[in-house]
């Protein structure tokens, strides 16, 4: 018995994975269930953002210390938020498409690829936008700072690994394996990452969270936040149901060529 | 469509498609560039220093990422024994390979190396002066190349040779690169002076490059 | 809605999220459409996924 089938086994002996998750596993169930509560969501979302941005922009005061442009935070708090939950996300897939072998794995995987590569790039411009005013300068090799632009490399690795393998079911399990490997190594990263900036002092002391958050800064990131989590479930649920529509239509061209 | 034009259009479509070297080598530089502060330290002056030295050297590296498999794979897929045995002037096709190559990797790093000043917080006037010497320098660097990519294209295993090859021929273009990017900066020598070597280097590639490289597939049959 | 001194910076961060937020969208819209025109344009020419294929009438 691979190590595979003994971990599924044990899994769906615990019930872990909900009834839902296996009910969808068959493509065309997906998108039956997807294509109608796209619209939905995305009107959602919408809502979600407006609503979020009339907060962020217009209700949050200033804060004592930074003025207007902590309203940069609302924008660089959520997207680094939503840029680990994203490899989070493909670390499951990535599980899934390894050991549980779910048929919408690994497309769940390569489309949230794209959407977390851009998250982290909010998050970097948005940080370095901030710490021009803030601190001077658009860029600091800090430790968190560093750690977020070595994600965005790893998440553009994936991305070129998955566009590079011509074979979907190789290229698949190619980008499982090292999405995982790139999920074990993010804590190192951050490690060491930590510790080389320790060697370093900084010459200034950096207060990148700066003060303890006040409610009435809290409540827009918050909004914000949400709003951020709807537009990427939108998204790569969006992006999944390409995916699968990509995936056809390389089968039937095959199907056609093989005919001929 | 002349067969040097229809050369080019597939040169490039195959670079720009992802996999190709486009994408790569920009990526590759943005790595390059991200790993230096890890080893020499973080402190911004430093950096600011060393930049137009590191950005040098990663777009050298990533031009050379590309090199490699310039002819080999056109080899592999046949293509390459067309191109010697076409009308058109070997010389010319390389020429053309080589415009392919820069507009697809070369200049890429050109427009990416301001971006990633903004890393070793380098101002804006010495990125100016960088993004200059890149443009005019990368061509040579896609030029020597060929020398390279044409003496391994036989090889199988070329595995680094090509970069060996290739390293020493573009060790004037990296010196008078810098040079210009740190007179720009700071420094006694006026920009123009290495600039203009540089531009002269360039222009003697445009003739070294393809007819060695001619020259190389000739002695090869 | 006064953004202080920074305002640039402030209004450079909403529109690059802006701008990519947008990017993300297009690029799901504008593949969504190819695909579909794709596939359309195949079923067209009669060539269909087994499922989707007329079934003979049962006797």
């Amino acid at each position: 018995m691979t190590v595979g089938s003994g971990l599924r086994h044990a899994i769906a002996g615990t019930k872990k994975l909900p009834m839902a998750l296996s009910d969808l596993a068959n493509p065309s169930r997906f998108l039956a269930v997807v294509e109608p509560a796209l619209p939905w969501l995305a009107g959602v979302t919408a809502l979600a953002l407006a609503l979020g941005l009339n907060q962020a922009l217009f209700v949050a005061p200033d804060d004592y210390q930074q003025g207007a442009t902590v309203k940069i935070m609302f924008l660089h708090v959520p997207s680094a938020w939503l840029s680990m939950f994203c490899w989070a996300l493909m670390s499951v897939a990535a599980l899934g498409t390894l050991v549980w072998r779910h048929p919408l794995a690994d497309v769940a995987g390569k489309a949230a690829a794209p959407i977390g590569a851009a998250f982290t790039f909010i998050c970097l411009v948005s940080g370095s936008l901030w710490g021009r005013p803030m601190w001077g300068t658009y860029w600091v090799w800090d430790a968190r700072l560093t750690s977020v632009l070595v994600l965005f490399l790893m998440y553009l690795g994936v991305i070129a690994l998955w566009r590079t393998v011509e074979d979907p079911s190789r290229a698949a399990r190619a980008a499982a394996i090292l999405t995982l490997v790139g999920a074990i190594n993010l804590p190192i990263i951050k490690f060491s990452v930590d510790w080389w900036n320790t060697l370093h002092q900084p010459a200034s002391v950096l207060r990148l969270g700066g003060p303890a958050i006040h409610p009435t800064i809290l409540a827009p990131l918050i909004v914000m936040a949400i709003a951020f989590a709807l537009l990427f479930v939108t998204l790569h649920l969006a992006a999944m149901r390409n995916e699968i529509l990509r995936r056809r239509v390389r089968t039937l061209r095959l199907m056609q060529a093989q005919a001929t | 469509m002349t067969a040097l034009s229809a050369l080019l259009l597939r040169d490039l479509r195959l670079a720009i498609r992802v996999g190709g070297g486009a994408w790569m080598g920009v990526l590759f530089f943005l790595i390059v560039v991200t790993l230096v502060p890890f080893a020499v330290g973080p402190e911004s002056a430093l950096l600011r220093r060393i930049g137009p030295a590191i950005l040098w050297l990663g777009a050298l590296l990533a031009s050379l990422l590309t090199l490699d498999r310039l002819f080999a794979a056109d080899q592999e897929d046949g293509s390459l024994d067309l191109i010697l045995m076409s009308r058109a002037p070997l010389e010319l096709a390389i020429v053309v390979k080589a415009l392919a190559h820069w507009l697809t990797s070369g200049l890429p790093l050109v427009v990416a190396a301001p971006a990633l000043g903004i890393f070793l917080d380098i101002d804006s006037r010495a990125m100016a002066a960088v993004a200059l010497t890149l443009l005019a320098g990368t061509p040579a660097l896609t030029l020597f190349g060929m020398i390279g990519a044409a003496l391994a294209v036989t090889l199988r295993r070329g595995g680094l040779l090509v970069p060996v090859l290739i390293l020493p021929l573009t060790i004037p273009v990296l010196i008078f690169g810098v040079a210009a990017s740190n007179a720009a900066l700071a420094g006694p020598v006026p920009f123009g002076t290495p600039f203009t070597i540089l531009c002269a280097l360039s222009l003697a590639s445009l003739v070294i490059g393809p007819v060695a490289a001619a020259a190389a597939f000739r002695h090869a049959e | 809605m006064n953004l202080g001194t920074h305002a640039g910076f402030i209004l450079a961060a909403y529109a690059v999220a802006a701008v990519v937020i947008a990017a993300l969208v297009a690029w799901v819209w504008f593949d969504h459409r190819a695909q579909t025109r794709v596939l359309d344009d195949l079923e067209a020419r009669g060539v269909t996924r087994r499922s989707e294929r007329p079934q003979p009438a049962s006797p």
